[in-house]
């Protein structure tokens, strides 16, 4: 087939557009929304990582407003635009897969991707237009400072923001109602074990029944492992979209008040109490909700490829339990430097219970690598090597952000580039988007209906650029960290040039990365086939892989 | 062994966190290529589940343990309500600008020296930088809390103050020169965490 006919119709004419249901063109819609996000994320990285060696660069031009907005809008479009979509997606098609159930509703995960489009739309345009930039920590009362910015800036962004946070409670509402929908499988469920499964509290008595010589609690599980993962994670997504929403009410009392001329006084809320409270939600997204769903995609994606039985699935169950008090109790680690944070706090919940992340992340690490080893030999698929990249993103990442959570290294590296480089952008890029990226290509034939992928080459390409592009700019970022480069800052004397040329050349390395595979899925689907995923579908089934249940003949008379 | 300063604990970091890292990309990528051999792969090592968690558990807690015996400045700090210091300077922050006392900030090496930083408005950081851009120590500054860090110098040095939390963007010219003098007469070690 020629170049023409696969750009347009796709790779050839494998994609057939009109087949699909509601269900998949759903999916498709919010993976193609959430990969041009991260491709607008990437650009602004490299931005940054260019105006960090050349202040003058365009559209910075030296200029610090700008250089914070773009800094300000960067996470919301990489992680709210892109990544949240993503894993919605993925969820939203997987949940009704494997519980063999109809998604609760189409039209409500239509509107969620519609919401969080539009928010982070308006969220980064609050930034571009009146360059907005309390960043993503919003730390009061900065973010109603109307001396610095703009109040409509103001508005528009924390307007976007709760905008994302409604659509991320769709989604949550959309899960939920299909888990605990009572159809298929789950016929003659009740919801109380529906619950016992969903919190992994069946692989805790499990594991007691077995130490105690009982017979094991239930052999059948109400809910399969990566439900359990989606469900649980699910918990932390919506404690911390209600403390977003929360954070974002507040703020806008103070900028809608000094809009209409009353200048309320800051003080009346406490910073170090607000602080504790934001971080407290804001850190469910990153030690709850990235580690669950990454801990349950990893078992999904280890039980697909291998087409085994998770190893060790009850203590993987009860980890998941285990991981839902870890995660509500280590926001502290992000205080360790407030020196009016009461120690004891610092000590247990920053220190000692963040390191037990290292424990529950370390089981989910070995019962993947296990399933996988027990499977032997495999085949290197490209599902396969994305996997074990996102392991190595973990296996870098979770230590990273353990040694900062330490009362004697935080004093040297709080809020330096370490913790954004080695930590954060190798979990998310490496980590995370790995793990996302073997979930894409496990998926692909299911949400495409067997369309061909144009190029093996270009896919590997697309590989080896984000696995190397993406471990090399966190580490440089982290040595310069190391060496007290600041992360929230704008440097215009090239104090660290070096380090910040080699992540820059990193970083080109991911956005080419992510120019390859955008190039491949097109070639892949064609023009027709992109357009067509956003056209409405003649098929409103909501589920895949189910077939219809039989009618009674009774019911037919 | 024992931290001097930040740049030995640093310089300790950098080389343990390289070959952790390059051991765990080897380690996955000697896993990735025997998973895909017919034959069976010889295990360089064999590892039990039960030692693997023993393994996590200690590298967790004893990380704390390791820092809080080795780093001077943590037990310090824990308890520097109780410790009279040597020397104590006031520090206001207000309108991104660090108000300092009005004499010159000179400390000998050993002296236990309070910083007690006072914001009037926004959230700041509080960070003295070496003359090579390398941190020595922080703190966070919030407006309505007590702010304040013990901390002892062993080293001869002219300092340098930044602001080390983003606080918008006019806080990113919150940086002044040459704001603390150090002086040491003899090399001084810190031994047993923190006695001089």
């Amino acid at each position: 087939m020629s170049f023409m006919n696969d750009l347009i119709n796709g790779a050839d004419n494998r994609f057939d557009v009109n087949s699909l249901n509601a269900l998949q063109k759903v999916t498709l819609r919010a993976v193609v929304v959430a990969f041009l996000f991260y491709g607008l994320a990437a650009l602004e990285g490299m931005i940054m990582r260019t105006a960090a060696v050349i202040p003058d660069i365009p559209p910075v031009y030296g200029s610090v407003d700008h250089y914070f907005a773009i800094m300000t809008a960067h996470p919301i479009v990489g992680i709210f635009g892109s990544t949240y979509q993503l894993v919605f997606a993925a969820f939203m098609f997987l949940v009704p897969y494997l519980t063999k159930k109809p998604l609760y509703s189409v039209k409500l995960a239509n509107a969620v991707w519609v919401l969080i489009t539009l928010g982070t739309a308006l969220a980064w345009i609050a930034a571009f237009i009146w360059h907005y930039a309390p960043l993503y920590t919003l730390y009061w009362p900065l973010p109603a400072d109307t001396t610095q910015f703009k109040i409509i800036g103001g508005i528009t962004f924390i307007a976007g923001v709760a905008i994302i946070m409604v659509g991320t409670l769709g989604f949550i509402y959309n899960i939920y109602a299909t888990i605990f929908a009572r159809v298929g499988i789950h016929k003659n469920k009740t919801t109380k074990e529906l619950l016992i499964s969903g919190f992994g509290i069946d692989g805790m008595l499990n594991l007691v029944h077995k130490l105690t010589g009982k017979p094991p609690y239930t052999k059948e599980p109400a809910l399969s492992l990566p439900v359990v993962a989606i469900f649980r994670g699910t918990v932390d997504t919506f404690l911390d979209a209600l403390v977003i929403l929360s954070a974002g009410i507040l703020v806008l009392v103070y900028l809608i008040a000094n809009a209409d001329g009353i200048s309320l006084n800051v003080a009346s809320v406490d910073a170090l109490l607000y602080k504790n409270w934001f971080w407290w939600g804001l850190d469910l997204v990153a030690d709850g909700l990235v580690l669950i769903y990454v801990a349950g995609s990893w078992y999904l994606l280890a039980t697909l490829i291998t087409g085994k039985k998770l190893f060790m699935e009850n203590v993987a169950r009860a980890a998941l339990m285990l991981e839902l008090l870890v995660s509500w109790m280590v926001w502290s680690h992000h205080l360790l430097a407030d020196q009016a944070q009461p120690e004891i706090m610092k000590l247990v919940s920053g220190e000692m219970v963040t390191a037990f992340e290292l424990l529950t992340q370390g089981l989910a690490l070995f019962i993947t690598l296990v399933t996988l080893w027990k499977a032997r030999p495999l085949k290197m698929t490209m599902e396969l090597k994305y996997l074990l990249g996102g392991l190595v993103g973990f296996g870098l990442a979770v230590p990273a952000g353990i040694i900062q959570a330490d009362m004697a290294m935080n004093r040297v590296l709080h809020n330096t580039q370490w913790i954004i480089g080695a930590h954060v952008h190798v979990a998310v890029i490496v980590g995370l988007y790995m793990t996302l990226y073997s979930a894409v290509y496990v998926l692909w034939p299911l949400v495409t209906n067997n369309a061909k992928l144009w190029s093996m080459k270009l896919a590997n390409a697309h590989f080896w650029l984000h696995l190397i592009g993406g471990i090399g700019m966190g580490a440089f970022m982290g040595m310069a960290g190391l060496d007290g480069m600041l992360r929230r800052h704008m440097y215009f004397h090239g104090e660290y040039n070096t380090y910040m040329i080699l992540a820059g050349i990193c970083g080109a390395m991911l956005l080419l990365a992510w120019v390859l595979f955008l190039f491949n899925i097109i070639m892949s689907v064609g023009l027709k086939g992109l357009i067509g995923i956003f056209l409405p579908s003649a098929d409103k089934t909501a589920s895949f892989g189910v077939e219809p249940e039989a009618v009674p003949e009774t019911l037919k008379a | 062994m024992s931290f001097a300063n930040s740049m030995e604990l640093l310089a300790f970091h950098k080389v343990a966190y390289t070959a952790y890292s390059l051991l765990i990309i080897s380690v996955i990528a000697w896993f990735g290529y025997n998973l895909t051999r017919k034959h069976k792969a010889n295990s360089l090592i064999r590892v039990s589940f039960y030692t693997y968690i023993a393994f996590l558990v200690a590298a967790g807690v004893g990380h704390h343990i390791f820092t809080y015996n080795v780093v001077p400045w943590v037990s310090e700090d824990i308890t520097r309500n109780e410790t009279v210091p040597d020397k104590s300077y006031h520090i206001t922050v207000k309108d991104h600008h660090f108000i300092l006392p009005k004499e010159k900030m000179v400390v000998n090496c050993g002296e236990k020296v309070l910083f007690d930083v006072k914001s009037k408005d926004l959230v700041y950081g509080f960070g003295l930088f070496r003359k090579d851009h390398s941190m020595v120590t922080q703190m966070q500054v919030n407006p309505g809390t007590k702010n304040d860090i013990l901390w002892t110098f062993n080293e001869s040095g002219v300092f340098d103050l930044m602001s080390t939390e983003y606080s918008g963007p006019k806080g990113n010219g919150m940086f002044v020169p040459d704001v603390l003098k150090v002086q040491c007469t003899q090399k001084i070690a810190m031994v047993d965490g923190g006695k001089v």
